[in-house]
């Protein structure tokens, strides 16, 4: 049970912490992260209540949501300041790489859904 | 006095610099030329001896695909349905074939039409391979570049244009799937290493879609999805993990999935079959590996927050092991196709499949074709993988994975050669650079050794920061290297620099006297030298596929061994039964059945196939070896695969157990179809002056049986140097064997002829005669 506390104590600092240290910017990303991955819960579930006929489809959409959540997840990592050191990028740049890889990924999406 | 040198050699630096690095791209792109150059120009051998025509077998069938692309448009290339192939079965092209060797060479025909150059698509496919090979060529110096140095990258690129082991696969005229796919592999190994080091979402995308174009174009690219996620594995097991880690592999996979599941034929697969499951767990753990990083950097104060992330990492990967080994054991995953699995377990396919096992290009490799094709560079590659792994970072792991895997993968299939020649190359000009950095160095005084230092470490900071250690460990070097460079004058180095140009020279003189001698025939010109040195060429194959389309119905069909099939729907445009796809395993054996069994029972087997023509290459009367007698036992094998009890492949042996032609043979075997259709005929012609007639040139016998008839089919035509025979299937006689019955009635009346006369019965459904009782026949 102490464990139970500790595991809340943990999370509940973690919380704290990720209010006060995080930035807008990413705040906001964040934001559109836990959205994307409740659309392809919700997608992935009504897969397995209804069938995954017709598949291609299936596949087009959920690999969608995994696709605009790992994209956001990237931007993410590369706007935050903690991480100048490893990426060569500016957040200009970092923005246009992701709307440009957003592009190839919907066209091939509009492709495959049939 | 050392403040003096300082200043002295940075001034020298500065001013120079600019020039100097003029001076060396030009020299870059003029290397890059001519590497390019010579590579085209080694590869038209062919072309110059004989004409530009399509070489072998499978790009025939890629060829016709790409005529039918041009002449249709490229929806109705996607949806063809062949029915020249297969028959009665058809063929799906549009979902059986990989359609990026068509689009490309479809793309340039129609962007030179569309600037008004006429140029035929045939000369378009036939140096398609020699372009690409030009841009392998590329390819190869910017992967080095990024792995080693500039100088490494333009010894790569001058290796690949020129190794036999590349070479032999995109001569002009071999118009085969890997001519495009080799660029595409090593470009996509470029951009991804690119992507490592950098990070950046942009060269991630850009390497899904080079894998896109490698998907479209060659049946490896399982190599490219396999390879990739176990380099990102060792990665995170020698705890080099990063964020650009994480970024670049993370949208790879993601849009390299989606983009490749476009590929009809590729199809569901990626997620469905164990080849893609690799990928997919990496893809997995790597999510869960940055999820807990991220939470550690947050949890650092808790203690022991190491190992229970340590011990959840190492849970959480086995429980995915556990999914991806149940989801296959249930079968909603495909296990491991059988060419794969041939790769890991090498007598799989000798025992259940034999065609994979007879197709001679996936024989085991022989010690001597790896020199063969690689000369110098094998001997140089183990010392560029250890100088890598001396100096170890992220993206060295890479081509050291590469060469662990292409290695064995080399050494167990003679095809796989191809995929281990850039690896090769890349490692040996590591060596040869690094060597060289050293002695090609003459001038040992401590000014230029320092403005070389300093150039060299401008060279290398032009990638990231990252390589930060790797700039002060060559610092470190080079300082107690002032020291030793002391003991070696230049005198010593020019030595060592002449010895290392004339290996280099002969590895040039080896590798071009290769692909002249072995590598550049075209399969379907044969060409032999007198003893006055004067050219006799064969051109039977031609010959007989011309008199084919010329002579036979449109609709005809032919019956042939399955090697064959691709030429003859692409030269003589007629309906083929079996050809080099080999997706039918039970089709070939009933062709093979046809071949081996005697003429009645094949006869009705080629009724119930409606073959019209039959065509055999036999090679006896030149001495060819590649012909059908040769290849008969893996007829038989095949043909047993799917009917022991109708075949058995010890009946075509003789008593001593070996297979022969000669007065030895089996007498099953002097009836099969396949002996009587090669030697009808062949009992009276003297091929040699000082032996008998029927001597068989090839086996280097005289053969067993000769002066036979043939029953039901007839000779339709046989090229002038005997190599193609094509012969007519009867059709069924109006009275069945009425000719036997008129003759047996005019014999003497006896006891014996009468009973062979009623057990005859050329009426079906008689009602059967009990023995003894007689019958009045009225003769004529």
């Amino acid at each position: 049970m102490s464990q139970l506390g500790q595991v809340v104590g943990i999370l509940r600092k973690l919380n704290e912490e990720y209010q006060i240290s995080t930035p807008k910017k990413l705040k906001l990303i964040d934001a559109y992260l836990v959205y994307v991955l409740l659309t392809g819960i919700i997608q992935f579930a009504y897969c397995l209540l209804v069938g995954t006929f017709p598949f291609n489809s299936f596949l087009s959409g959920f690999i969608s949501t995994v696709g605009c959540f790992i994209l956001a997840a990237s931007l993410r990592i590369q706007l935050n300041k903690a991480n100048q050191s490893t990426f060569n990028v500016t957040p200009e740049r970092a923005f246009a790489d992701f709307v440009f890889a957003h592009i190839i990924l919907h066209l091939v999406v509009m492709n495959f859904i049939g | 006095m050392t403040t003096v040198n300082d200043n002295s050699s940075e001034y020298i630096t500065n001013s120079s610099s600019s020039s100097s690095a003029g001076l060396k791209s030009l020299i870059t792109v003029i290397i890059l030329i001519c590497v390019c150059i010579s590579g085209f120009i080694s590869r038209l051998f062919s072309i110059i001896r004989f004409e530009s025509v399509i070489h072998e077998f499978d790009p025939w069938f890629n060829y016709r695909s790409t005529v039918y692309m041009t002449d249709n448009g490229f929806y109705n290339f996607l949806n063809w349905f062949d029915d020249l192939a297969w028959y009665p079965l058809g063929r799906i092209v549009g979902g059986t074939v990989f359609p990026g060797l068509m689009v490309t060479s479809g793309a340039i025909h129609w962007f030179f039409h569309m600037i008004n150059i006429p140029i035929h698509i045939r000369e378009i496919c036939v140096f398609l391979a020699p372009i690409f090979s030009g841009l392998t060529a590329l390819a190869t110096y910017l992967l080095t570049k990024e792995l080693w140095s500039k100088r490494a990258g333009l010894f790569a690129a001058a290796f690949i244009a020129i190794a036999p082991g590349y070479s032999s696969r995109s001569v002009a005229g071999s118009y085969d799937n890997e001519a495009i796919a080799i660029f595409a592999l090593i470009f996509t190994y470029y951009l991804w290493i690119r992507s490592i080091k950098t990070g950046s979402i942009f060269w991630s995308s850009c390497t899904a879609l080079s894998y896109f174009y490698m998907v479209s174009a060659w049946g490896g690219y399982v190599f490219i999805i396999n390879l990739i996620p176990v380099h990102v594995g060792f990665l995170l097991l020698l705890g080099r993990y990063s964020l650009r880690l994480y970024v670049s592999y993370s949208i790879f996979y993601i849009l390299g999935l989606i983009l490749s599941m476009q590929i009809p034929f590729v199809g569901f697969q990626p997620v469905r079959t164990s080849e893609h499951m690799i990928a997919a767990g990496i893809f997995i753990l790597l999510q869960a590996y940055t999820f807990f990083d991220y939470l550690y950097n947050k949890l650092r104060y808790v203690r022991n927050i190491e190992t229970i992330f340590f011990n959840l990492s190492v849970i959480i990967s086995i429980i995915v092991f556990a999914i991806v080994v149940l989801l296959t054991y249930t079968g909603y995953i495909a296990p491991w196709s059988g060419r794969f699995y041939s790769l890991w377990d090498t007598s799989y396919a000798a025992k259940h499949i034999p065609i994979i096992i007879s197709v001679s290009e996936h024989q085991p490799t022989t010690w001597t074709s790896f020199f063969f094709d690689l000369h110098l560079l094998i001997c140089l590659y183990p010392v560029g993988a250890w100088f890598c792994v001396k100096d170890l970072n992220d993206e060295r792991v890479f081509i050291l994975l590469y060469a662990v895997f292409a290695s064995y993968f080399a050494g167990v299939m003679i095809r796989l050669m191809l995929t281990l020649t850039p690896c090769v190359c890349i490692l040996a000009a590591i060596a040869l650079s690094k060597t060289l950095d050293y002695y090609a160095d003459a001038e040992s005084s401590e000014m230029v050794s320092n403005f070389d230092d300093s150039v060299s470490i401008c060279d290398e900071t032009e990638n990231d920061e990252n390589n930060q250690d790797l700039d002060n460990n060559a610092e470190n070097i080079d300082e107690t290297d002032d020291d030793d460079q002391n003991f070696l004058t230049s005198n010593i180095k020019i030595i060592v620099v002449t010895c290392i140009a004339m290996m280099l020279l002969l590895f040039i003189v080896h590798c071009t006297w290769i692909t002249a001698t072995a590598y550049s025939s075209p399969s379907i010109v044969l060409v032999s030298y007198n003893s006055d040195g004067t050219r006799a060429i064969v051109d039977d194959y031609r010959e007989a596929y011309y008199w084919l389309r010329q002579n036979t119905p449109e609709k005809a069909r032919i019956m042939s061994w399955w090697d064959y099939g691709y030429q003859i729907a692409g030269m003589s445009n007629r309906t083929v039964l079996v050809d080099n796809n080999t997706w039918n395993n039970s089709h070939i054996a009933l062709v093979g059945k046809a071949m081996a069994s005697n003429e009645t029972e094949a006869y009705k087997i080629m009724t119930m196939l409606d073959v019209d023509y039959i065509l055999v290459i036999f090679g006896g009367v030149i001495g060819f070896s590649g012909d059908d007698i040769n290849k008969f036992l893996w007829m038989v094998r095949i043909a047993e695969g799917e009917h022991p009890k109708d075949i058995k492949e010890k009946n075509y042996f003789n008593e001593n157990k070996e297979y022969r032609v000669d007065k030895s043979g089996s007498p099953i075997l002097f009836n099969c179809l396949m002996y009587k259709l090669c030697y009808y005929r062949f009992g009276e012609l003297y091929t040699d002056s000082a032996q008998p007639s029927g001597f068989d040139r090839t086996r280097s016998v005289e053969i067993g049986h000769k002066n036979f008839d043939l029953e039901h089919v007839e000779e339709a035509y046989t090229s002038a140097n005997w190599i193609v025979r094509i012969y007519r299937v009867k059709k069924l006689s109006n009275r069945f064997q009425a000719k036997d019955a008129l003759e047996k009635s005019t014999s003497s009346l006896s006891e014996e002829s009468f009973e062979k006369n009623h057990r005859k019965g050329v009426i079906l459904n008689k009602p059967h005669v009990k023995k003894g009782t007689k019958k009045s026949i009225h003769r004529t």
